[in-house]
């Protein structure tokens, strides 16, 4: 199963909603390309919800930390909503678990972005 | 390796591919059905395939490179004591020594190199081989768990 994206706007935070396999090749490529086009339009608070995704890979990982540094880099921050198990306990044996700043409600993380 | 000299094989098989990305797919597939007719649980059975498809990625991407004139083989060895899978590439030779620890500070916002890490940390051995040409990549989970819990 591919990895689908889709984007929205609450108070201001930028919400994409990612869905299947974060792995190398489609998956990978599909977030890189989404967090792109977001940073290109200035949106630079952006809330990753996980919520729907099956699988990571290291090559999803890898994309997830990219991420996060390309948004930091901008000037802006990233933060993760709804880690399945599996990803959660991905994040903790690579240590990244500490480095996201990971929320299960969508309100608390969209309140959590200092605007 | 150990595990081989006291296991006495139940069933071998193994599959020889393409450098493609499909092929990572299927070999991680297979990897999964066989941990579940082993016996493992939930978690190991995810853990085993994650294993598989990050040893799968290294041949296809870093060791063959894409290069459609080499292979990838697979094999899966099932002994009463351990489920043993065997990945060779044909590319330049891998050694895991001196790889970087993506634990450390200044590798933990790194993009890349978790692949063997997190081998390790699935899996109950991990051995690297290099052959002429390529490399051998061996993962062994221990079936002992299993048949304690059954």
């Amino acid at each position: 199963m591919s990895m689908k994206v889709s984007t929205r706007q609450v108070d201001g935070i930028t919400i994409l909603d990612l869905s299947g396999r974060i792995t190398l090749g489609e998956g990978s490529v599909t977030l890189r390309d989404a967090v792109r086009d977001v940073l290109g339009k200035g949106e630079k608070h952006i809330l990753l919800n996980l919520g729907d995704v099956s699988y990571i890979d290291s090559s999803g990982i890898g994309e997830l930390v990219s991420a996060f540094t390309s948004v930091k880099n901008a000037g802006g921050d990233l933060k993760l909503l709804s880690l399945t198990k599996k990803v959660k306990d991905l994040l903790q044996i690579t240590k990244l678990y500490t480095v996201f700043d990971v929320h299960d409600d969508e309100a608390g993380a969209v309140a959590a972005f200092t605007k | 390796m150990g595990s081989e000299l006291h296991n006495t094989p139940t069933s071998r098989h193994s599959l020889t591919l393409s450098s493609t990305l499909e092929t990572v797919d299927r070999v991680e597939q297979e990897a999964e059905a066989i941990a579940v007719r082993c016996g493992f649980d939930e978690d190991d059975v995810s853990n085993i395939a994650m294993a598989v498809r990050e040893a799968m990625v290294n041949a296809v991407v870093h060791g063959n490179a894409y290069n459609p004139a080499k292979n990838v083989t697979a094999s899966f060895q099932v002994t009463d004591a351990d489920l043993i899978i065997q990945i060779c590439d044909q590319g330049d030779g891998f050694t895991s020594e001196g790889l970087p620890d993506p634990l450390l500070p200044e590798n933990i916002l790194r993009g890349s190199g978790r692949g063997v890490f997190l081998m390790r940390a699935f899996m109950d051995e991990v051995h690297f081989r290099l052959l002429a040409p390529g490399t051998e990549l061996t993962l062994v989970k221990h079936r002992t768990a299993v048949e304690n819990a059954a």
